[in-house]
């Protein structure tokens, strides 16, 4: 039952108030205060940015709402898609997907040594740094620029493509996998080391049986992404689908371009789907 | 005959972060003989084991295997893996690889004679699957040679270890703790074991908590106190007013730790220390 009486929760704050300790209330004093100086400055500074890169990135949502008419329209235009190539089509896309799977596979075999050779409690830390450094830089540009590159280097077609994918995810996988390195239990390694074995041998016998589930799981992932990726690689001349998804949208034939979308989506949900089960039973 | 000297310990002085963990220490270990470390922890007997195989290296002093030097100074001998293949090393822990099957565990007793190639391809040959399937029917666990290890109890694991050891063709065992993550049952064959090879003539240096089985499978002890030697002598020697006038109050935790399963209620080092716990 709720109290009547207002003076009853009075005289019960004032007993316990009574009974509070001196410690207690100097510990009440110490509790982190909810307005600082440090969050205002913070708040402040976030605010800030945020205006600020508004502005750069030219960010208009009133234009859009005024021209939600003209985006209608174009999206209409899509609309019925066009599937008088579907053949050729479908054929691209198994070459996005065989893209995917060399430009992987190379990735996954060059990150096995490189994600070594960057783990700390593997390496001494001159070596470390620097294959670190260099799978950051792997992984610090984008596919599309490789691509790029590679088409000037070994002329257009997918395998300009998959040299790209290749670097890129080299740089990604070394690092997961060598964050799964740095994560093992080390008594296993101590294990095989106590029993007169090198170094590869301890890594051989001792690391990857450890990591070899997370290496797997990582390398799945990155094959559904670098099917995504492989998919737009065609826009530079790199092959596979995005070369007819690049000459419909050059030619203004947007039900093609449509036709393009819809198997794409098809196509990676699959790669997805099965890849993520592949996953889900290995770990 | 004069047996040789299996291991040699010389002045081995080592500390962590300034902590002190050895301390000038000084043994020696003939070969065939049966030695356990007491101590408590953090006395310095892990420290002591990982330096006799060089899974560390000391700041200062010497270690010896056959004569041959295994560390000297804080320095790696260059044949440290030559000497540590002679050596077995049992872990508290097990310290087997988890996602490997039994027979591949106790194959990596063999890592010190497979080449690299075949290291790469983690191939072993007929003949040493031979020998390390009939390793695993000495310690009595044949039948899980294809488990992956993680499947089996602490005290299987502790056996495929020593399955391992004899694969390694091991003249000394170095055993860190071997049973103080078992039930009594696993521990007493894990011991049993131990003293059968030591028969055999495998050297074997065992860490221990358990005072018990100090007196039941040990004829020599050496007792460790901050790092230092406090007594090498006869198990015999060591009773329990030694114990005490070395480790003064700090006995009840030797007896304490790790050995719940032993019935401290009736072991001697209680009464000796006057406490009830």
């Amino acid at each position: 039952m709720q109290s009547e009486n207002p003076s009853d929760y009075l005289s019960i704050n004032t007993n316990s108030q009574r009974i509070i300790s001196a410690e207690v209330s100097q510990m009440l004093a110490k509790e982190d205060k909810r307005v600082t100086t440090g969050k205002i400055i913070f708040l402040i500074a976030t605010v800030v940015i945020l205006v600020f890169s508004y502005r750069q990135s030219e960010l208009n949502f009133l234009l859009l709402f005024q021209r939600g008419g003209n985006m209608v329209e174009y999206i209409k235009s899509y609309f019925p898609p066009d599937f008088s190539y579907w053949k050729t089509y479908l054929e691209d896309t198994l070459i996005t997907v065989s893209m995917g799977i060399w430009g992987t596979l190379l990735a996954a075999i060059a990150a096995i040594p490189l994600s070594v050779l960057a783990s700390e409690n593997v390496c001494p830390v001159w070596i470390v740094q620097p294959t670190r450094r260099l799978l950051d830089a792997m992984r610090a540009i984008n596919e599309i620029v490789f691509a790029l590159v590679f088409v000037v280097a070994v002329g257009l077609g997918p395998f300009a493509g998959v040299m790209a994918l290749f670097i890129h995810t080299t740089g990604a996988l070394g690092k997961l996998f060598s964050e799964a390195v740095e994560a093992i239990e080390p008594g296993q390694v101590e294990g095989v080391r106590a029993t007169g074995a090198s170094k590869i041998q301890e890594i051989m016998f001792g690391i990857i049986p450890q990591v070899i589930p997370l290496w797997t799981s990582f390398t799945l992932y990155r094959f559904e992404s670098n099917v995504r990726s492989a998919s737009v690689l065609g826009i530079v001349g790199a092959g596979g689908i995005g070369v007819s998804l690049y000459q419909s949208f050059q030619s203004f034939d947007y039900g093609k371009v449509c036709a393009i979308l819809i198997i794409l989506i098809l196509a990676t949900s699959i790669i997805d789907t099965i890849s993520a089960k592949l996953r889900n039973w290995l770990v | 005959m004069t047996t040789s000297r299996a291991i040699e310990v010389k002045d081995l002085t080592k500390s962590f972060k300034g902590k002190t963990a050895l301390d000038r220490v000084n043994f020696s270990v003939d070969e065939g003989e049966m030695l356990v470390l007491v101590g408590a922890s953090g006395s310095g007997k892990s420290t002591l084991l990982r330096n006799i195989n060089g899974l560390q290296i000391a700041d200062r002093g010497l270690v010896k295997i056959f004569d041959a030097p295994l560390q000297d100074n804080g320095k790696h001998h260059s044949r440290i893996r030559r000497l540590r293949s002679q050596i077995g090393f049992i872990f508290q822990q097990f310290n087997l690889v988890s996602r490997l099957t039994v027979l591949e565990n106790v194959l990596i007793g063999n890592l010190a004679k497979v080449s690299l190639s075949r290291s790469l391809f983690r191939q072993f040959r007929q003949w040493e699957k031979t020998q390390a399937l009939a390793a695993l029917e000495r310690v009595g666990i044949l039948e899980q040679a294809y488990q992956r290890a993680s499947t089996l109890s602490g005290g299987q694991q502790q056996r495929v270890a020593i399955a391992r050891c004899l694969v390694q063709g091991a003249k000394i065992i170095l055993a860190d703790e071997p049973i103080a993550s078992l039930d009594p049952e696993s521990a007493r064959k894990v011991m049993e074991l131990l003293t059968q090879l030591n028969r055999e003539g495998i050297t074997v240096v065992t860490s221990l908590h358990q005072v018990q089985m100090v007196r039941q499978y040990f004829p020599r002890a050496i007792a460790l106190r901050d790092g230092q030697v406090m007594f090498d002598g006869t198990v015999a020697e060591l009773n329990d007013n030694k114990l005490t006038s070395i480790y003064g109050s700090a006995v009840e935790e030797l007896v304490l730790r790790g050995h719940g399963d032993f019935g401290v209620a009736n072991n001697l080092l209680v009464k000796a220390d006057g406490e009830r716990f």
